[in-house]
This record gives C-alpha cells, sequence and structure tokens, in this order.
C-alpha cells in the first residue's frame, strides 16, 4: 500500500475529488427528483393503502395509499431546503457574532456571550416553535426559527479560534506589513475558520432536519399535506403496530443515508482544502 | 536619522520584575549592530519593542524623533527566531512573498529560493528553508531597520554564511540599519560594526 502511494502521488487527491463531485451528484439528483416528481405520482388510492413494498411501489403505501418512495423522495428535497438554508443562515450568523465577540469591544463581547447564554438556555424545541409560530409558520417561519437558534455553540467555537488566531505571530507579521484589519480577516483568519465552518454546517444539518420533524410533528411547522420527512416519519408511527414496518423504516434509511452523504461530503472537502493533505 | 528607545521600562504583567529598566539605545540609519545577553535578559523583548510588536510600559520608541507609526508598512521589521510561527500554514508560499509586495527574481536567487518551494505549503519545507522566505518577505518591504531576532540559530553554517551575504549586500544597497540579536561571538565579529551588551543598557 505505501509503495502504491508514493508511485501515485496524483492518484489520491484525483479519487478524492471524483468521489467529491459523485456525493454531491447524488445529492443534486435525489433533491431534483423530489422537485420534478409530480404531485400526482403522490396522491393517494384507498384501493392500494397498506401495501408492502413492491415492484410497482418500491417503499410500499401509506394508510392513504400514497406511494411511499414518491413522498420520500419530495419529502426528502423539503427537508433538505430547509436542512441546507437553516444551517447555512445560523453558520453565517455564528461567523459574524463569533468574530465580532473576539475583534470588538470589551461590551460587544460581553453582549453576545449573554445572548448565546439566553438562546442556550431555552429548549430549542420550545423556541423554535414560538420563533416558528410568530413568523407565520409554514417554511418560512421553521427556517427563521430553525436558523435563529443553532448558530450559538458554532458561535463559542469560532470567537475562541478567532481571539487564538489573533495572538498569532504571522498575523502581527502582517500588520506591520501594512495590512489592514479586514485584509487579515479574510486572507488569515477565515480560511483557518473554514475546518471548523464545515463540520459545524455538516453537524448542523441532521440536527435541522430532526427539529424540523419534531415541530411539524407538534403541529406548529409544515402543514400535513406537505410530504416533509418528519411528517412522513411521524404518521408511521402510528401505524407502526399494525406492521407497517416499511412506511417507518425505509424513510428513516433514506434520512440516515443523505446526513452520511452530505457527512461524507464534508470530508472530502475537508481533505481537499487542509494543507496537512491537499498535496498527498 | 535613526531608531532611539528612550528609557524604557517593559514588563509582562503588572508586579512582576521589570524585564527591561531604563533601556536606552540608538541606532542609526544603515548602522549594523549586534546585541548581546545571556537567555533571558529580554532579547527578544527589546527586538519586539523596537519593531512595535510591543509597547513599553514606560519610555518611548522613537523614528526619526517621531513615534512609529501604527498604519501601513511600518519601516522597522523583525525577522522572528522560529519561521514556521511567522508564516500562515495555509498559505503556500507564493503568497508569503506577495505580502509584501511582490516576488523579486533575484532575491529568490540570492537566497537559493527554488521555484517549485512557492507552490508549497509551509509544513513540507524546512526550517531553514522557511526562514529565507521570513528573510526575503521582510526585505522585500523596502524597511530602513532590519532587526534579526537569532535568525540563524538553526541554520547550518553555510546557509548561515549564505543568508547574511544577501542581508548584509541589501542593506548596503539601501542604506538599511540591521540589528543582529545572536549568541554567536563570532557570527556578530563578522557582521556587526559595533556591539552592545544588553545587561549594560
Amino acid at each position: 500500500m505505501s509503495i502504491l502511494k508514493i508511485s501515485h502521488p496524483a492518484g489520491r487527491r484525483t479519487r478524492v475529488v471524483i468521489l467529491t463531485i459523485l456525493i454531491a451528484l447524488l445529492l443534486i439528483t435525489i433533491y431534483a427528483m423530489g422537485i420534478f416528481i409530480p404531485d400526482e405520482a403522490a396522491a393517494g388510492s384507498f384501493l392500494e393503502a397498506g401495501q408492502p413494498p413492491s415492484w410497482k411501489h418500491p417503499f410500499g403505501t401509506d394508510m392513504l395509499g400514497r406511494d411511499l418512495l414518491a413522498r420520500t423522495l419530495k419529502g426528502m428535497a423539503v427537508s433538505m431546503t430547509i436542512g441546507i438554508a437553516a444551517s447555512a443562515v445560523s453558520a453565517v450568523i455564528a461567523v459574524i457574532t463569533g468574530i465580532a465577540a473576539a475583534a470588538g469591544s470589551r461590551y460587544l463581547d460581553a453582549s453576545i456571550g449573554w445572548l448565546i447564554d439566553l438562546v442556550m438556555s431555552i429548549p430549542h424545541t420550545i423556541l423554535v416553535i414560538l420563533i416558528s409560530f410568530a413568523m407565520g409558520r409554514g417554511l418560512k417561519g421553521l427556517l427563521i426559527g430553525i436558523a435563529a437558534t443553532h448558530w450559538c455553540s458554532l458561535a463559542r467555537l469560532i470567537r475562541g479560534e478567532v481571539l487564538q488566531l489573533r495572538s498569532r505571530q504571522y498575523v502581527a507579521v502582517s500588520r506591520r506589513l501594512g495590512r489592514s484589519g479586514g485584509w487579515i480577516l479574510i486572507h488569515h483568519l477565515l480560511p483557518h475558520l473554514l475546518p471548523q465552518l464545515l463540520t459545524g454546517l455538516i453537524l448542523m444539518f441532521p440536527h435541522a432536519i430532526l427539529h424540523e420533524a419534531s415541530v411539524s410533528f407538534l403541529g406548529f411547522g409544515l402543514p400535513p399535506e406537505q410530504p416533509a420527512i418528519g411528517i412522513i416519519l411521524s404518521e408511521s408511527m402510528r401505524y407502526l403496530s399494525t406492521g407497517m414496518w416499511w412506511s417507518a423504516v425505509l424513510p428513516g434509511l433514506v434520512l440516515v443515508l443523505i446526513v452520511l452523504l452530505i457527512d461524507r461530503l464534508g470530508e472530502q472537502l475537508r481533505l481537499i482544502l487542509d494543507p496537512g493533505s491537499a498535496q498527498e | 536619522m535613526a531608531l532611539e528607545a528612550k528609557n524604557i521600562f517593559f514588563r509582562y504583567r503588572n508586579k512582576k520584575p521589570w524585564i527591561l529598566e531604563d533601556c536606552t539605545l540608538r541606532v542609526e540609519k544603515g548602522e549594523r549592530l549586534a546585541l548581546f545577553a545571556p537567555s533571558g535578559y529580554g532579547k527578544t523583548t527589546l527586538a519586539m519593542l523596537l519593531a512595535g510588536y510591543l509597547k513599553p510600559i514606560k519610555g518611548q520608541i522613537l523614528l526619526e524623533d517621531k513615534p512609529l507609526p501604527q498604519k501601513g508598512i511600518c519601516p522597522v521589521q523583525l525577522i522572528c527566531q522560529h519561521p514556521e510561527n511567522a508564516i500562515n500554514p495555509r498559505w503556500r508560499l507564493r503568497r508569503v512573498l506577495e505580502e509584501a509586495g511582490g516576488i523579486r527574481e533575484d532575491m529568490l536567487d540570492a537566497f537559493g529560493i527554488e521555484t517549485a518551494w512557492l507552490s508549497r505549503f509551509p509544513r513540507e519545507l524546512s526550517g531553514g528553508e522557511l526562514q529565507r522566505f521570513c528573510v526575503a518577505r521582510a526585505i522585500s518591504s523596502d524597511a530602513d531597520y532590519l532587526i534579526c531576532d537569532e535568525i540563524s540559530t538553526m541554520l547550518d553554517v553555510i546557509t548561515q554564511a549564505q543568508i547574511w551575504n544577501v542581508i548584509l549586500n541589501e542593506a548596503e544597497k539601501h542604506n538599511t540599519a540591521v540589528i543582529a540579536v545572536t549568541h554567536n561571538r563570532h557570527l556578530a565579529a563578522k557582521i556587526a560594526e559595533r556591539t552592545v551588551e544588553l545587561p549594560d543598557l
């Protein structure tokens, strides 16, 4: 193995890049399928209610006779939108507040610290429900609710990281070479924050989806006719005792698969971007 | 035209003993000075104070009778003892040189920097190779005063000679003052016109 590595130094990088592109393509395909599947495909027919998986319905049908594969894919698209958008917005909030806390005045740092404590002291679910309700529920309310509650721990992490980076010698050198604070932030600090940011984003993604599911389950999120993965799972709970295992297991597996894929995507991106492995 | 430290006092924490107490030093432009002291006497601290990395608790650092400029390229540049700390580990080395304003071919040749190194990351080069980049960076910023804080301690003798030759050549050309902080008396005798013992200041 070690001989192979030495004799093909470029091969590993190419393989990582190809894997990254493949995973990204797969995620995009699932997303596109969810969006382009017509609503009729997920429409129900009581003649086919509660069928186990078959060639016609690979994921079976639910108690209303709706095809679960079509519903899962459509639900996945909605959940991915919420997951990606909410965690991206959350991450941006975290970066801005984290940097502001580390680089700003002591009062700013204290007030951001206080705000983080405040948001973290309230259980997420309750806060998401409150914000989502105040913002008019539905997709928009949920997005704002989840984005506004998930930035805290990442913001703390970034604050600590920036404090540490600011005291590095190369930052001091850069300042003596006449570079401005903004230039140093963009060129010296942000590249170091990228791994934290990627990992934070990826860890936030399943969190966001699960919050979406739980809030929808409680009736404060998405309307019940919308096929979101959380709604499918919570509906399936009602029929699990009648032996309809497929309505919970298969959509659940797809959710796990998507989360794993995004996790792998993050890991591959880190391999490409990190100087420790970039040229291996 | 001089860089001056006027009666400076410095300590890292309140209530700790002074590291530098009533320390005065004057370096003329174009002068070559060697700074001597045993370990722990504040050589590096004095170097950092002179280059504006630290501020004295009492006293003043004056450049041509004015305080050091806070904005823009500082005319006093410090080259540190540990090059691996002074270079961003996420930057390819090309950017390190570009940060100080462009890559000069003659400089690369003089320091023996190979073109292939420019596209590498710092962790792929040795300490001596990185130190050449730090020195090249400080010189290309067109500083009037170069403070070299034990820059050649980790280098082999040939590389040491090579780097010091380039520094002295460049200093001659641009009338740059060189302040060499060192343990090595032979090196000091070779490069400096004047030698100062830190405990005497």
